[in-house]
């Protein structure tokens, strides 16, 4: 019986064919943890008494939650990881100024490749599935197991396999196709699936719009979020990988749990209303609702595409005056390819404010939080009760187009309401 | 081992932002996060709850975030067992691994009520409602997740493994 993507490269990883339900104690190719889960597991993993972690060159440490340090505890937090990551002579731990949000970090860096299995103390881990990789986040407990052991344990998942057709209309990306499959299946509708991401529209996606696609896999409660190795991909590690890789994919005659199929050309730019990602709604249904915030950035949407995507609307144009829009490139080098692209002029021209890499305000750590009753345009992944702030504040997810207009607009809009731009 | 407290009763997808918001992930003990725990939902609640009392959800319990300061906030409150139609994996790994007891039950979810005293036999996933009378029989742990159980937790466990037993 065929494999797939999912089953085939934990398979590989065991030496022997696994299927769905299985318990299965793998070897891991990169442990993962931030500023905010690594400090529970460095308290884990002392306890098991093993001393050094399994490898020095698979144990990644990125403080980019509440970074730059916001506040005494999160300095704390900060040094209790940058000390771990000194004694136990880690190669990759990131310190602000040289870093970026993990997620945009790690597959710039070429720290992930194809056929690796990742495990982070994260739950976005899940966006390195674009790479054709299986990675998946766990809790901070687990993790300590992971360093200590090089291995974890975890349960064989079943494919949800989704096919895309057709041809995306105008401003429609990576995130309107999962906030619409989202939308369609519901925050728990993968919930212990692998998500495998395939057809036509996903072979002409721009990588960066994959990565958005697959971080937010566990948004419909996905264990990963899987899309096969085509050219575009070949095209990106050729410039990051640092490793070689194995390409794996599913085979003819794989079982799938599931399969959903749909027709992108259907989809408009998506909007997923307060207080869930599955709460979507087309832009043409939006209504008139005003905004007081708008943030660009994220794990989710703060690759150098994004940032492109955000410039090209605010270009000429001048940001609402009831609004703040933040935009936050997702790394150091996503930041130095905006200014030298003359890009962050163009967010200053608008009256834009513009951020150091950090997760920040998307869970409601810092860099524009939200005051009672505020409405926030965002083109992070959740828009859960509280999340960006006070817990009467309100957060509607959206691509980095429609984040971008709504900020012109004052309102949620997509792009084709905008006014010309400047002479 | 029985456990018996007072039914506290949530809906559907509780995500972990709401059992402990991201702002109070700057501390990472329990008893410093149980102050906090469901605040978003309702600030009184993390006061009113005794130790010894079970929540009740609905489906995708714990979704959302990885943080295991979720399940680690309840467990400082006291809250002695989550009994839901269905959790989010990444939370149920997390409960498993520090000791915090979750039960599957879609019946049990659906029937208990705000206020019921509730009587877990975590040996057999026997629930009952003592309020009611009624009995549930929750989905049985795989045996590997017992082994965790048994041993303590994924830490202890691992120790074991390593260390033959030694721990």
């Amino acid at each position: 019986m065929g494999m797939t993507l999912a089953e085939a490269i934990l398979a590989a990883h065991v030496g022997a064919p696994v299927h769905p339900g299985q318990l299965i104690d793998v070897p891991v190719d990169l442990v993962l943890a931030n500023d905010i889960t690594a400090p529970i597991a460095i308290r884990e993993f002392e306890k098991i008494g093993v001393g050094k972690v399994f490898d020095r060159d698979k144990v990644v440490l990125v403080p980019d939650h509440f970074t730059p340090n916001k506040d005494i505890p999160s300095a704390e937090q900060c040094r209790q990881v940058r000390l771990f990551a000194r004694q136990q002579e880690l190669s990759h731990y990131f310190e602000v100024g040289r870093l970026g949000i993990e997620h945009v970090l790690l597959p710039e860096q070429g720290l992930v490749v194809p056929g690796d299995v990742v495990v982070g103390a994260d739950s976005h881990t899940c966006t390195y599935g674009a790479l054709g990789a299986f990675a998946t986040g766990m809790g901070s407990t687990d993790i300590a197991v992971a360093m200590a052991t090089g291995r974890i344990w975890m349960k064989v998942p079943s494919t949800f396999r989704f096919i895309y057709r057709g041809e995306r209309r105008p401003w429609v990306g990576g995130k309107d196709l999962i906030l619409y499959t989202i939308g369609k299946i519901g925050v728990d509708g993968a919930r212990y699936m692998a998500m495998e991401f395939a057809g036509p529209a996903i072979e002409s996606l721009p990588m960066d719009d994959r990565f958005t696609m697959s971080n937010m896999a566990i948004e419909a409660g996905g264990k990963a979020g899987l899309i096969a190795v085509d050219d575009i991909t070949r095209a990106y590690l050729a410039e990051h990988a640092r490793r070689p890789y194995r390409e794996f994919r599913s085979d003819p005659d794989a079982v799938f749990a599931a399969t959903l199929e749909i027709d992108v050309s259907e989809i408009e730019p998506q909007v997923a209303f307060p207080h869930l990602p599955s709460n979507t709604r087309p832009i043409s249904q939006v209504g008139n609702i005003p905004i007081d915030q708008v943030v660009i950035g994220s794990c989710t949407n703060g690759r150098i595409g994004d940032i492109r995507l955000a410039a090209e609307i605010l270009r000429r144009r001048s940001v609402h005056p009831n609004v703040r829009c933040i935009i936050i490139p997702g790394s150091q080098e996503v930041m130095r390819q905006m200014i030298r692209e003359g890009l962050a002029e163009v967010f200053l021209d608008a009256g834009a404010a513009i951020s150091t890499p950090t997760c920040g305000p998307c869970l409601g750590g810092h860099m524009g939080i939200l005051a009672a009753g505020e409405r926030c345009v965002s083109t992070t992944n959740r828009n859960f009760i509280g999340r960006m702030g006070h817990r009467t504040s309100e957060v509607y997810l959206a691509n980095p187009a429609v984040a971008a207009a709504s900020a012109v607009l004052g309102r949620i809009a997509g792009p084709d309401e905008l006014p010309a731009p400047w002479a | 081992m029985k456990l018996t407290g007072k039914a506290w009763v949530f809906g559907d997808n509780i995500d972990t932002d709401v059992i402990i918001p991201a702002r109070r992930l700057n501390i990472s003990t329990a008893e410093e996060l149980a102050k906090y725990v469901m605040e978003d939902l309702d600030p009184s609640l993390a006061g009113k709850i005794q130790p010894g009392d079970i929540f009740v959800a609905g489906k995708n319990f714990g979704c959302g975030s990885s943080r295991e300061h979720a399940p680690l906030a309840l467990k400082g409150a006291g809250v002695a067992c989550v009994i839901a139609e269905s959790f989010a994996r990444i939370f149920y790994r997390n409960a498993i691994n520090i000791g915090l007891p979750i039960l599957e039950s879609p019946e049990a979810a659906r029937r208990i009520r705000q206020g019921d005293q509730v009587t877990v036999d975590l040996s057999t996933g026997v629930i009952t409602n003592e309020t009611t009378g009624e009995q549930f029989q929750s989905e049985p742990y795989p045996q590997f997740i017992l082994q965790i159980i048994r041993a303590g937790g994924l830490i202890a466990k691992t120790r074991q493994d390593l260390l033959g037993g030694a721990a």
